[in-house]
């Protein structure tokens, strides 16, 4: 088992022949992941690669086949109306890559999202993967082994070094999710939490956040009032200043709020196990199994 | 990015929002015959510097004629402004803002912020205008008013009597208010602001609401759409290693600490700035140098790391996840060789081919460490820079 996808979920690509599109179509293709589709405006009635059709419009490529998720790499002006393509065309799963999208986009885009049948990962993310079996998205798929632990994160680099850990350590994982590093995203934490609590093969989630926001308060609580499983937490940007971007549009303290040490605070007293370093990850797991 | 208060009044002008007249100077000369043309006495010189609570730090003065306001302008002009948010090093005031006075009959806060929680526009209120709203906040909530805006259904009219109502507006003063509220909020969105800040908002003696400050975040996403962005800039405001680094396509942001960061993934670059202090040195910069770690582009990096005399030695930290890591080391090795590179460098390097990395690393000739971990790494550089 996992969350949201696996072996037989069937995938679109939104910007199938740009050049992030078609380099990680490609990758996910040789993952295993199935991708029925493609998209890209005005290259309709072609092939990627040989072998995948590319429509030009979502509309198109639903007549043909049948389709469980779209990967979004629609360049950052555009990529709002190609999520609000996906969400009218009531494709269930939209895992959006792209990273840059303004913040007004990203409010019409949650607003149309919430009257919908869809379901948004990211923006500003690696994607999804279920090891071993699909992969939507920007990570390397071979770190990755089936095992028992859950990992979601606002980071792309730092979720494969936690990824990384518990494929050596033993764990393994069974669904990792990048929710996006911007201050409007699809999904939060909490929406992944209910999953994996739900998820007869998870045992463990391991929740890396990072400075700004209120995301990892907010889902403390739930895993306080809801969850059995443990869940392991670690908070980026302990050293960072205020007022700074760093890096993700998201990641940045404000007013004094969403510091990492507040974060901490809250979520230690909710009952999540904090990992001080990312070198710790795999080890805090172990103790919160006790095994 | 942030702009002047000039700036972001000229941006509210532009939709029709009515500011007191003001003239931007350079020189006191200037400030002296700028007060000529205004028509009130009373007049304000505001130094023009990227932070709030300038008036506590003495960047914000009343002036009641033309010597007095050049006298003023000689001092603040080449001043360093020390305020709550400059940091103690302060902001050298290079412009100053000549605004003309009005008579204030009643002083409110509004903000607009992206609620981030309810994927909305907030309206934040309150009836102690001129005070700082994070101390109202704290200590006495009550006395703040938040009205989230959802996109879908957009501002209405039951929201702008719910904040006049809450800021004990009069009746016959709706009209003008609701007017305002509504110029406020689509200047927000047409111009993607992250944040706007009028405090004080005044309720002036013509019965006139009229925003008397303005603070303007804009989201750096929009830049696409908007041309003028890149007009608004100021490079005086930014540190020059930070600009230096954007015009290179580096996302680099200045530290104190003596540690260089070399990172891929801004996440992950946090981590290790955190990691590096606590096995007990400081980092220097926060540094994402993104997916391709090529040769070139990490050669550009160090130069940026070096240009910060600080710096004693340097921490590389790539988790090579679509690029090989023996690629990434030696494109390293051969970047620190090109410039030259004498100071002590760990680098760790995670994911395929790492042991021939650490190899390559390893028998460089250079003054290179191997690390295993970013625990590890962090340890050693912290043990090379302390001596």
């Amino acid at each position: 088992m996992s969350i949201l996808v696996n072996k037989n979920t069937n995938v679109l690509v939104q910007g199938i022949t740009g050049k992030e599109g078609s380099f990680h179509a490609q990758k996910c293709i040789e993952y295993g992941t199935k991708v029925v589709a493609g998209v890209t405006p005005f290259k309709g009635k072609t092939l990627f690669n040989d072998s995948v059709p590319v429509y030009n419009t979502i509309k198109e490529a639903k007549k043909e086949h049948k389709i469980d998720a779209t990967m979004v790499f629609v360049p950052a002006g555009f990529a709002a109306a190609g999520v609000i393509e996906a969400i009218e065309a009531e494709i269930p799963l939209i895992v959006c890559i792209t990273e840059g999208i303004p913040v007004v986009d990203m409010l019409n885009v949650k607003s149309a999202l919430n009257c919908s049948k869809s379901f948004m990962i990211g923006p500003n993310c690696p994607g999804i993967i279920t090891a071993d079996e699909c992969k939507i998205g920007i990570m390397p798929g071979f770190i990755h082994k089936k095992g028992r632990v859950g990992v979601l994160s606002r980071s792309g680099t730092l979720t494969y070094e936690a990824v990384n850990q518990l494929t050596k350590a033993g764990y393994g994982e069974t669904t990792c999710v990048g929710i996006g590093g911007d201050p409007i995203i699809g999904s939060p934490f909490i929406s992944f939490l209910k999953m994996f609590e739900q998820d007869p093969e998870t045992d463990a989630v391991v929740m890396i956040g990072e400075i700004g926001g209120t995301a990892e308060e907010e889902a403390s609580e739930y895993v306080k009032n809801h969850m059995k499983k443990p869940v392991i937490g670690f908070i980026a940007g302990k050293t960072a200043p205020a007022g700074k971007r760093m890096g993700h549009a998201g990641a940045i303290i404000s007013g004094g709020k969403g510091t990492a040490s507040d974060k901490l605070k809250t979520m230690e007293k909710n009952g999540i196990h904090i990992a001080d370093n990312p070198s710790v990850i795999a080890e805090t797991v172990k103790k919160a199994l006790k095994i | 990015m942030d702009i002047h208060e000039y700036q972001a009044k000229e941006l509210l002008n532009r939709h029709g929002i009515k500011t007191l007249k003001s003239i931007l100077c350079f020189k006191p000369d200037e400030v002296y015959n700028a007060y000529k043309t205004l028509s009130s006495s009373v007049a304000a010189v505001k130094a023009q510097v990227h932070a709030g609570g300038r008036g506590k730090g003495g960047g914000v003065k009343i002036v009641k004629s033309a010597d007095e306001a050049k006298s003023i302008a000689e001092k603040m002009i080449g001043m360093t402004l020390v305020t709550a948010q400059t940091g103690k090093e302060g902001k050298l005031v290079k412009k100053v803002l000549v605004e003309e006075g009005a008579a204030i009959i009643k002083e409110f806060y509004l903000s607009l912020t992206v609620d981030r929680k309810n994927a909305a526009i907030a309206f934040v209120l309150s009836a102690e205008g001129g005070m700082e709203i994070e101390e109202v906040s704290k200590n006495r909530p009550e006395k703040i008013l938040t009205v989230s805006i959802n996109p879908l259904y957009g501002l209405k009219s039951y929201h702008i009597l719910e904040m006049s109502l809450f800021l004990g507006i009069d009746r016959n003063l709706f009209g003008g208010f609701s007017k305002l509220i509504n110029l406020l909020y689509g200047a927000f969105v047409a111009e993607d602001m992250s944040m706007l800040e009028i405090n004080p908002l005044i309720l002036t003696g013509s019965e006139e609401f009229i925003p008397l400050d303005a603070k303007v975040i804009l989201d750096d996403n929009a830049d696409f759409r908007h041309p003028n962005f890149k007009d608004l800039i100021d490079e005086d405001e930014e540190e020059p290693l930070e600009v230096k680094a954007k015009s290179v396509g580096l996302n680099y942001i200045k530290l104190d600490g003596n540690v260089g960061c070399m990172v891929n993934g801004a996440g992950l670059a946090m981590a290790t700035m955190d990691t590096i202090k606590e096995f007990g040195a400081a980092p220097a910069n926060f540094l994402d140098v993104g997916g391709t770690a090529d040769a070139k582009r990490v050669e550009t990096a160090f130069n940026i790391l070096l240009s910060d005399k600080n710096v004693k030695g340097i921490f590389i930290n790539i988790f090579g996840g679509i690029v090989k890591c023996d690629m990434v080391a030696e494109g390293v090795v051969s970047a620190a060789k090109n410039i030259g590179l004498k100071l002590p460098v760990v680098v760790r390097l995670e994911g395929t081919n790492a042991d021939e990395a650490a190899k390559i690393i390893e028998n460089s000739g250079m003054n290179f460490v191997s690390a295993e971990s970013l625990a590890d790494g962090a340890k050693k550089i912290s043990k090379i820079v302390n001596g």
